[in-house]
């Protein structure tokens, strides 16, 4: 029942937009797509659904080679950014509609539109038109459409989006509640973070068309290949540091030095990038073995409860998040610490060399 | 002293308001005050009531300009909008191509009304037409300047030539208005050529349809330049709309009482015409019954 992409690639015009990309995604498992936009989420979704054929490559289904299929012969369903329904069927007939095409019969339509009208919370609305509902009930009865017909793979691209945030809190979490309970093969985008980690299951990181990574989504925010990828699952973005090691300490140029120990004890000597997360950044000393940096601030960007302070720090840009809301005047001089059990280390090709060991603080 | 801050809106209105009291709402006034007076001179005018409105109703020539123009209209929208439609579909989304059968499409739309006219005439004439000669030539007489028919066929011809690029211009737009992510949508579901067609872009043009709809009645209905200069209303009376026969009746007999009645009438009709396709054309495919 899995899903395989071999060596697929797609190029529009001269342009490749999927460059050479291997996956596959085995039944009854969540995987989401993370990359920016035009990372080549969408062209790849449409790749897996038949939607468009690759220009290289083999796309198998079961086993059997579909490449070439049309999307109509597949097993799929997709839900979009906008809301896509029927505008002139009633909420009823835009879910059974899938149904209806494929010539199921009335009684069993009727059964199936409630239950999964019910699961989505849309069941008192099923006689209303698309434009009589708000947002997030369009978007539910999308998804309601795409669930009922209880395909082998299910895609949607970014369906949260053009939603506002409580909304989009609240679908989030019925989302990963339908879907844990289900067969088929799901595939989420998002050019969130913290989406992903949200949503949990698997994770393919993308890049300019390139698949950079994919695997367990801790795993993955845990341990990110390169520096590309803890840039892409980072949010707010990863800060780095440079630093040098030699005679078993690390010389952040001449503004600190640590002794390598913990996971950083195997470091050889030579120079490498080391990664922090902004979480991990503090304006005070937690401990002892924290090291320290100056910096000045640039900005404090007050976002609920939570305060990102842009620092500068020997000409690269740093930022803190701090619980709470916090005043910084601009250019004001502070020292940044991190506990050094806390970074990434990265070679100078931008490759990892070790993550930092516990994974302790997925989601607050 | 709230309700005189909310009122100061209104001093924002008096401009607009001004505009359309001089250029629709006063000679509105005057049309009603000669409908309701026999004129005999300047100053020597009497008040006849209704009159005149008794007069132009029973009046049968009326009745029959009446019917023939509602005739008229009828088929202008029903060739025109699905004729329009289908146009557009045709017609290619992006490239060379759209900007190209945009243009073309565009043509007749850009030729003033009196020129259309000038080259319907001469493009049908049987003698020397293309058309005209053309379909005699196959067999089939044709001659608008006599046949009461031909006439009539050719002042249609004019109108859907002259009129369906707007119509195209509208659902065009329409069309290139909707996500491509429906187009996705609907292959996915395997829905047909048709019934994408039905379900998606039919009702995602109802809002440019509806006033293609609107624009092509009112101006079929009040259709002047293209008969007047075909036949002047001819042969007998076969082209005579109304606004052909109003003129006759205001300037050709100089009857202005019955005239502006009827004008009244012609005005009256035009409105309710189009306040019963507006409530229909929001109804329709909603699911409400009422």
């Amino acid at each position: 029942m899995a899903l395989v992409l071999e060596n697929v690639s797609k190029s529009v015009a001269g342009e490749l937009h999927i460059d050479n990309i291997s996956l596959q995604l085995e039944p009854g498992t969540f995987n989401v797509l993370l990359g920016r936009t035009l990372s080549g989420k969408t062209s790849l979704m449409r790749l897996m659904a038949g939607l468009d054929r690759p220009s290289k490559g083999r796309v198998l289904m079961d086993g059997k080679d579909v490449t070439g299929l049309p999307v109509r012969k597949r097993d799929v369903a997709m839900v979009y950014q906008q809301f896509i329904n029927y505008p002139s069927m009633t909420v009823y007939k835009n879910i059974a509609s899938p149904l209806r095409l494929a010539k199921v019969d009335a009684a069993e339509i009727d059964r199936r539109v409630r239950e999964v009208a019910e699961m989505l919370h849309i069941e008192d609305l099923l006689e209303r038109l698309p434009v009589e509902l708000s947002g997030g009930q369009q978007q539910r009865t999308a998804i309601a459409r795409a669930l009922v017909k209880d395909t082998q793979l299910l895609l949607l691209d970014e369906p949260l989006v053009n939603l506002d945030y409580k909304l989009r809190e609240e679908l989030r979490i019925e989302m990963r509640d339908i879907f844990k309970r289900r067969k088929s093969i799901v595939v989420y985008a998002t050019t969130e973070p913290l989406e992903a980690l949200a949503l949990g299951g698997n994770t393919a990181v993308m890049d300019e068309g390139r698949l950079e990574q994919f695997g367990n989504t801790i795993d993955v925010y845990q341990h990110p290949q390169s520096i590309k990828i803890a840039q892409a699952f980072s949010d707010p973005a990863m800060n780095f540091v440079r630093g040098e090691v030699a005679e078993k300490t690390v010389k952040f140029g001449s503004a600190a030095e640590i002794p390598l120990q913990g996971h950083l004890f195997d470091l050889t000597e030579g120079d490498y990038q080391f990664g922090m997360r902004a979480g991990h950044l503090h304006l005070n000393r937690k401990s002892a073995a924290d090291v320290a940096f100056q910096a000045d601030v640039d900005l404090a960007e007050i976002s609920g409860s939570e305060t990102f302070v842009h620092v500068a720090h020997n000409g690269s840009s740093w930022i803190v998040q701090r619980q709470g809301v916090h005043q910084h005047a601009m250019g004001e001089q502070v020292e940044v610490y991190v506990d050094p059990s806390r970074l990434y280390v990265f070679n100078r090709h931008g490759e990892r060399v070790v993550s930092p060991g516990n994974f302790q603080e997925v989601l607050n | 002293m709230k309700k005189w801050e909310d009122n100061k809106a209104w001093f924002m209105v008096i401009p607009v308001f001004l505009v359309v009291a001089v250029s629709a709402i006063l000679p509105l006034m005057t049309v009603v005050n000669y409908s309701i007076q026999d004129i005999f001179g300047p100053d020597n005018r009497v008040f006849v009531g209704l009159e005149w409105y008794q007069e132009v109703l029973s009046d049968t020539r009326l009745h029959d300009a009446l019917k023939r123009q509602l005739l008229f209209s009828s088929l202008v929208l029903l060739i025109e909008i699905p004729l329009g439609v289908l146009i557009a579909m045709l017609m290619p989304k992006r490239g060379w191509g759209a900007s190209l059968s945009l243009v073309l499409v565009a043509l007749p739309l850009l030729i003033p009304w009196n020129v259309i006219g000038t080259i319907w005439i001469i493009f049908t004439r049987p003698d020397i037409g293309l058309f005209g000669a053309a379909i005699n030539a196959l067999g089939v007489p044709f001659d608008h300047t006599a046949a009461p028919f031909d006439a009539w066929v050719t002042v249609l011809l004019m109108e859907v030539w002259h009129w369906t690029p707007l119509v195209v211009l509208l659902a065009y737009a329409g069309l290139q208005a909707i996500p491509e992510a429906y187009f996705q949508a609907a292959r996915i579901d395997g829905a047909s050529t048709w019934a994408t067609f039905r379900y998606i872009q039919l009702p995602k043009m109802r809002g440019v349809l509806t006033i293609a709809v609107l624009l092509r009645f009112m101006d079929s209905f009040l259709i002047y330049a293209e008969p007047f200069v075909l036949t002047g209303g001819g042969p007998g009376n076969s082209t005579t709309f109304l606004s052909i026969y109003l003129v006759k009746l205001a300037v050709g007999q100089f009857d202005l009482g019955p005239a502006a009645a009827f004008s009244m009438i012609y005005f009256l009709i035009v409105l309710l015409f189009c306040w019963l396709f507006y409530q229909a054309l929001l109804k329709v495919g909603t699911g409400d019954k009422s």
